[in-house]
């Protein structure tokens, strides 16, 4: 029969060698590669000491934006709950009152906005689906819990802080390039 | 007379400490020792270099749970655990572990029985250890449990006939069965491995099978039979049988240092000239080194060598070893009659 790859063997039944038969010659060869490993560097990352380096267009833990003049950014459209793949977004919208016009951007805001982090998959579509550029994930991680109601933040979890020198730095991703590319007439929620 | 009883009482106190303190230890060695083999650092959170993780495991054991199967025998399922450990910690009391220590002009041996059948009380005292996993798999009324007791049974007798059998030949060398007289004849490196290279080796397999450890762990045996013996145990029950495995390891790297790497001589040790005392203390250091060599070949065979399949193990027992044995003896034995 001709062979679809060349990766195939021959399988045998031959009656083992003497060498083979008595064990010790494969035993010590193999405890020769494990006394090998005992001087090897490790792999583990120390983790709370030794922080690995996350790629620059990691996607983590959520951010609300605020915008130059420290306001929030978000008019709860909805956009980014609809494109969520795992439906982890949640908010209820909100009328901007009168002498509110230094919290929130536009007439219209997020009074609740919350992500379940459990269920998010951390694939970027909020920012993607974002007009305002409200939405981002950045490089921090979602920390570990012991609750699961605790992974559902809110706004007091995903809002950056209002003061400048607090601001949360989002990643590569938010670069002009990008920020052309999203005005692009063509994408449908800049129509 | 008094004196006499006082300082074997606390010469046997303190080996009963050693044998706990070191098999505690030998648990962290152990997860460090697989920690560096497959490249990772083992425990290393609980305290400096993890060194206060056996306390910790030893105080989770004794919060855990104590359950016990409703069909369970409760008498045998609580003396399983308990005679392990006994026997365990009985093995050491043959064991010489250093040269007289000199006090005020009397001699006191560091050994607390110097029985003239030395070897014998060891490989009874070892096959009453079986005694321990089959009661303790046959009262958790579980068939895995019961499979694992059956296995740890034949594999003590298979593998105790020649590791008895290798010994033969050391007994027909020294003329004695009492392990100071052993010891005695291995001063300088007259160790007995260099003339019985083969009886050590199938001495040493046999150990590995003797105590239960991988490649010959088929009593635990986790893939086939969930937890072998010892699956219905928990909380500190489970802890003394698997501390009873790492004080084995202890005591028999102690008794094939004694018997083929001349106890606690070191070539070279004698003529240092030292105060007896001294002599005494690091003799026994030569002693301990050669039985952490042993325990550290126990774990670096663990972590290379994958188990055996029960019907190659009762090949190697009782078709390769014994034979092998046999042979031995009988070398052996021309070997002596040609040589006076």
């Amino acid at each position: 029969m001709k062979n679809l790859t060349n990766r195939s063997k021959v399988v045998s039944d031959k009656k083992m060698s003497f060498t083979e038969r008595i064990y010790l010659p494969a035993i010590l060869s193999g405890m020769r590669i494990t006394f090998g490993h005992l001087f090897r560097k490790k792999t583990t990352v120390q983790y709370p000491e030794v922080q690995r380096q996350f790629s620059d267009i990691y996607r983590g833990k959520h951010v609300l934006k605020r915008d130059d003049e420290g306001r929030e950014r978000c008019t709860a459209c909805g956009l980014c709950a609809v494109a969520c793949p795992a439906e982890a977004i949640t908010m209820v919208a909100a009328e901007r009152n009168p002498g509110e016009e230094r919290l929130y951007r536009e007439e219209k805001y997020a009074a609740v906005y919350e992500i379940n982090m459990l269920r998010c998959i951390f694939c970027g579509d909020c920012e993607e689906a974002c007009p305002k550029e409200a939405i981002f994930l950045t490089p921090e991680i979602v920390r570990a819990g012991y609750r699961r109601d605790k992974f559902i933040y809110g706004k007091d979890e995903l809002v950056e802080p209002a003061d400048p020198a607090k601001r949360i730095g989002v990643s590569k991703r938010q670069t002009p390039e990008v920020l052309e590319f999203k005005k692009d007439k063509r994408q449908k929620h800049n129509k | 007379m008094t004196v006499y009883l006082i300082y074997k009482t606390l010469l046997a106190s303190m080996i009963l400490v050693l044998s706990l303190v070191v098999a505690m230890y030998s648990t962290l060695i152990e997860r460090k020792m697989a920690g560096w083999f497959q490249d990772r650092h083992g425990p290393n959170r609980a305290g400096p270099w993890g060194l206060l993780q056996p306390l910790a495991d030893g105080i989770k054991l004794f919060f855990k749970e104590e359950f016990m199967p409703a069909a369970a025998d409760r008498f045998l399922y609580i003396l399983g655990p308990s005679l392990t450990m006994f026997i365990a910690l009985l093995t050491s009391a043959v064991i010489p572990w250093g040269p007289d220590l000199v006090i005020n002009g009397v001699n006191y041996p560091l050994q607390v029985a110097d029985v003239n059948i030395g070897i014998l009380y060891i490989f009874a005292i070892l096959s009453v250890g079986v005694y321990g996993i089959m009661i303790g798999g046959w009262a958790s009324n579980n068939k895995y449990a019961l499979l694992g007791a059956v296995r740890a049974s034949s594999q003590m007798i298979s593998y105790e006939l020649a590791m008895s059998l290798s010994i033969v030949a050391i007994v027909m060398m020294t003329g004695s069965l009492s392990m100071r007289e052993i010891v005695a004849q291995q001063q300088g490196f007259n160790w007995n491995i260099i003339y019985q290279p083969l009886g050590f080796l199938i001495f040493l397999i046999c150990a590995f099978a003797e105590t239960n450890r991988s490649p010959f762990d088929l009593p635990e045996c986790e893939t086939e039979l969930v937890g072998g013996y010892h699956t219905e145990y928990s909380s500190m029950k489970l802890g003394f049988y698997l501390f009873a495995e790492y004080i084995n390891m202890f005591i028999s790297g102690a008794v094939m240092a004694t018997l083929f790497l001349g106890g606690y001589h070191f070539p070279g040790l004698d003529k240092l000239g030292l105060p007896p005392n001294l002599f005494a203390l690091v003799s026994f250091m030569a002693l301990f080194l050669k039985i952490t060599f042993f325990g550290f070949i126990y774990m670096w065979v663990r972590w290379t060598i994958p188990r055996f399949r029960y019907d190659q193990l009762m090949k190697l027992g009782w078709k390769n070893l014994i034979p092998l044995a046999v042979l031995n003896i009988v070398v052996t034995g021309v070997v002596i009659l040609f040589a006076r």
